[in-house]
């Protein structure tokens, strides 16, 4: 049975069983490749996307769960690879193998958006659920006070969490 | 001794391209004066071959050819960065791009043993030199000059008597008929002009890691691509009985299913089912919930860490089965030592658990093989398919990707091979073997479990005067199992007048490896706990205790002691080590550790409530690895990653062993540190005059005993025995 869902801002129609994880469809069907297998169980977050805004791990997302829903992937995190987060990755240069941040700049997003200046608690509570295996969690934390920072001076609140500064 | 002794025979080569261009390759031979130290990656003595190179098109472009596998590590960007130094051009003005295999051009294209740095520091120089030398000959010839009134910059030649310049893209086809230079006179630059080396440079890679772009082995898709799962026996080496393949062919998304035989190879093609479809999900389904398979399970099957433990206890009782060195008299200084510490160490099997999980794809067709893999030994990988297959090497193509981590699981191909046989068997189709987690977890060539019998003592002036270590290991055949043994060098032997190393082993059927920092991942723990047991029976504060220590160690010793102190005096004066007063539950440890070549030196800072909740604060790590940090931007994350990855070893990780199969399944059972666990980690370099060597695994083996001895600090209580979760901590 098709399910039809927002896909980074367009409509699109899957037709796959309805109990398949968003994961496979996103990765297998969809090509879409930046969403990215870890455990399969909800336990390392490198699958990472938003459903209606929300960080939600789309290995344990059954297809049929999404539909009418706004899902998000890695790829429609910005149109231009220039999202406050992803421009504090480089400068920070946060990864090491890389292949959990599609997984953290997701959640992360999803963080700052409910919580525009996170304290180090905020961001800790966020990401509990991301694993990077590499260990870059100093660089992460880092790279969303650094992205927090950004977003609240284009705001031009000029509002800053203590620890950012 | 420390290892920048080594011989290097080089060669250049230049090929013209077919669209105009140069391609230069700089080979060469190296030969590590200390083969011990390439244990890590399978190594004997044998010479291991370099090469770099650089292509530049005549429009301009420069590309560097990125040759090794890049698991994380920062080798993509890094080696890369050594090249374009010495081509003397801007690294903002460079293409970088993976190599394939190719043994032709390249050599040493493996990542393990921290062998990268040393192995390439002056190969990849050499070949950047050299490349520059025929373009600067190349314009010494167009303009009637010579080559000493030319000088570069930034990718052009200038001719400043004249003021003539030319890009190096105009010299390029003049250049690819130019003389080879000798790539060991070449000249090279004096570090002080070094404008790349030693400057933070962002990994090349991170516009498609932040945008999700397609990168790593998991993500390669080929026209017509199908997937895999295969499924093998809990059991290591168990064989396929039967198995219902008629059901599970039957199964939504299933194309075939078939038995694969497979070897008694532990590292190589074992026996299982391979289930094939266009859908890997629905494949993964019939596998769980309609595959049957009966199993003879083999001699492993009688296996347990629980019977290990036993084995340990009885070996404990007799004398060690070898020894391994004896140095003066134990046995006479012991009972005359002021003090005395008898004590027990273990630590667990662990599994390397690379978040990418293992994964390859294949194209068998027309007697050709082509692999996109995940690999840090592709070279091994291609010989070990060449041979399964019957087909020789050079019919054998393989692409490297990037890989979603490494830390020694993939120096083993057992993945790849399987592929291999696979894409044979579906001969013309692409097809993508992708393992779960569990596959993952289940079949790792696991950090061997060790038992440890110490028995230490300090005169009444508080020196170490007497060591005896019985090592309970495993083993297979005749030998150490893969990463279970211990050297006769490992510190403090030869700092101890009196000293005995022995060795009893316990046959393994469970597949063992490198795990990063292999040996020394244990053994750190084992040796640099006791010596703060030690210290403390010494009355002696545990710092100024390793110091003396290093002090009297003569030259039978596998490090270089005045280094070692040296990084030891910088961590006490970093963290605060004595000086800093600490508020109750609150402790610190420190402990070093050489390996891989490279000195460190740490301090945790430890909280422990009363209720024994445990806090790790923050570590503080000096490091010697030589005279340059050649990208400090990624070496600071490299070294900051070990260390963390060295406290998510200690605290709660365990692979056990029941009925010969592995008892965890995921990271629900397995727990990786998160970012709420992990502590703040200051890393300081302590330059030395040597050739810069390897970090990836140097920083890892003291942050677990350093933060055991904090533990220790606070509540009183010594951790003999891994993960440290196990313990109440509790105290007061």
């Amino acid at each position: 049975m098709p399910t039809t869902f927002t896909l980074n801002g367009s409509p699109i129609t899957v037709d796959a069983p309805p109990e398949m994880p968003l994961l496979w469809v996103l990765r297998d069907m969809l090509d879409l490749k930046g969403t990215k297998f870890g455990c399969g169980i909800s336990q390392c977050g490198a699958c990472t996307v938003h459903v209606n805004g929300r960080a939600a791990r789309s290995c344990r997302v059954r297809l049929e769960t999404v539909d009418g829903d706004d899902v998000r992937t890695i790829e429609g995190l910005s149109p231009d690879g220039q999202h406050p987060l992803q421009v504090a990755w480089r400068e920070v240069d946060v990864p090491q193998c890389g292949y959990c941040q599609a997984g953290q700049l997701m959640a992360a997003a999803a963080l700052l958006e409910r919580v525009p200046n996170p304290s180090d608690d905020d961001i800790d509570a966020a990401m509990e659920r991301n694993l990077c295996r590499c260990g870059t969690y100093i660089r992460i934390r880092e790279g969303i006070h650094r992205a927090a920072r950004q977003m609240a001076d284009t705001a031009g609140n000029g509002s800053v969490p203590e620890e950012a500064k | 001794m420390s290892g920048s002794a080594m011989e290097r025979r080089q060669f250049l080569k230049v090929t013209a391209l077919a669209g105009g261009g140069l391609l230069l390759s700089s080979y060469s031979e190296l030969v590590a004066s200390d083969a011990a130290s390439t244990g890590a990656i399978g190594g004997a003595a044998a010479p291991v071959a370099l090469t770099g190179h650089v292509r530049i098109d005549p429009d301009g472009t420069i590309t560097l050819m990125a040759q090794n596998p890049e698991i994380g590590q920062g080798v993509k960007t890094m080696l890369p960065m050594l090249i374009a130094e010495e081509l003397d051009v801007t690294w903002e003005s460079v293409r970088v791009e993976q190599a394939d295999l190719d043994t032709d051009l390249y050599s040493g294209q493996f990542a393990g043993g921290s062998l990268a740095t040393p192995m390439h520091w002056y190969p990849m120089r050499r070949a950047g030199a050299a490349a520059r030398q025929m373009l600067l000959d190349a314009a010494a010839q167009e303009w009637g000059v010579s080559r000493d009134a030319l000088e570069t910059a930034e990718g052009v030649v200038h001719h400043r008597a004249s003021g003539r310049s030319a890009p190096y893209g105009d010299l390029v086809t003049a250049a690819a008929g130019v003389t080879v230079p000798d790539p060991v006179t070449v000249p090279m630059k004096d570090p002080s002009e070094f404008t790349i080396i030693g400057t933070p440079r962002g990994n090349v890679d991170i516009d498609p890691i932040v945008t999700g772009q397609p990168l790593f082995g998991i993500d390669v898709v080929q026209p017509g691509m199908v997937y895999a799962v295969f499924e093998k026996c809990p059991v290591f080496g168990g064989q396929v009985r039967s198995a219902n393949l008629d059901e599970v062919r039957a199964a939504p998304g299933v194309q075939d299913a078939f038995v694969v035989e497979g070897g008694s190879d532990l590292s190589g093609l074992l026996s299982g089912v391979a289930i094939v479809g266009d859908n890997w999900w629905q494949l993964n389904q019939a596998r769980r919930n309609v595959l049957e398979v009966e199993w003879d399970e083999g001699d492993t099957a009688a296996e347990s860490s629980e019977g290990y433990r036993a084995q340990a206890d009885a070996l404990f009782q007799q004398p060690p089965q070898r020894s391994l060195r004896r140095d003066g008299d134990f046995e006479a200084a012991y009972p005359a030592a002021a003090h005395t510490v008898e004590a027990e160490y273990h630590y667990p099997f662990l599994s390397h658990t690379p978040l990418e999980p293992q994964n390859c794809t294949a194209l068998f067709q027309n007697g050709h093989l082509e692999f996109w893999a995940p690999t840090q030994t592709p070279e091994r990988g291609r010989a070990m398919a060449a041979e399964l297959l019957g087909i020789p090497q050079q019919d054998i193509t393989l692409h490297l990707t990037r890989m979603g981590g490494g830390f020694g699981r993939r120096l083993s191909n057992d993945y790849l091979v399987e592929a291999a046989w696979i894409a044979r068997q579906l001969e013309g189709t692409p097809v993508k073997l992708q393992w779960t987690r569990e596959d993952d977890m289940r079949h790792d060539f696991y950090r061997p479990a060790g038992y440890h019998r110490l028995e230490g003592g300090v005169d009444e002036r508080g020196r170490l005067v007497a060591w005896r270590n019985h090592f309970v290991s495993l083993g297979r055949g005749d030998g150490f199992a893969p990463s279970a043994s211990v050297r006769d060098t490992e510190f403090p032997a030869g700092a101890v007048p009196n000293m005995s190393m022995g060795v009893s082993l316990i046959p393994t059927g469970v597949p063992t490896g490198a795990l990063r920092a292999p040996g020394s991942n244990g053994l750190a723990f084992v040796y640099q706990s006791f010596m703060d047991e030690l210290a403390h029976a010494a009355g002696a504060d545990p710092l100024q205790f390793r110091l003396d220590v290093l002090a009297g160690a003569g030259p039978e010793t596998a490090l270089d002691a005045p280094r070692m102190m040296r990084v030891l005096e910088r961590v006490r004066e970093v963290s605060g080590w004595g000086a800093t007063r600490l508020p109750e539950g609150t402790g610190m440890g420190v402990a070093f550790h050489f390996s891989h070549r490279g000195y460190v030196a740490e301090v945790v800072q430890a909280t422990v409530s009363p209720e024994g909740a445990l806090t790790v604060d923050k570590v503080w790590a000096a490091v010697d690895i030589g005279r340059h940090i050649i990208n400090p931007l990624n070496a600071e994350n490299n070294a900051q990653g070990a260390i963390i990855e060295g406290i998510s070893h200690a605290l709660g990780q365990e692979i056990t062993i029941a009925d010969g199969r592995v008892a965890q399944s995921n990271f629900n059972n397995y727990p990786l540190l998160r970012m709420s666990q992990t502590p703040e980690v200051e890393v300081h370099w302590v330059e030395s005059e040597n050739d810069p060597t390897g970090l990836g695994e140097p920083p890892l083996p003291p942050a677990i005993p350093a933060l055991c001895s904090a533990i220790f600090a606070v509540t009183g209580k010594r951790i003999r025995e891994l993960p440290i979760l196990k313990h109440d901590l509790s105290w007061g």
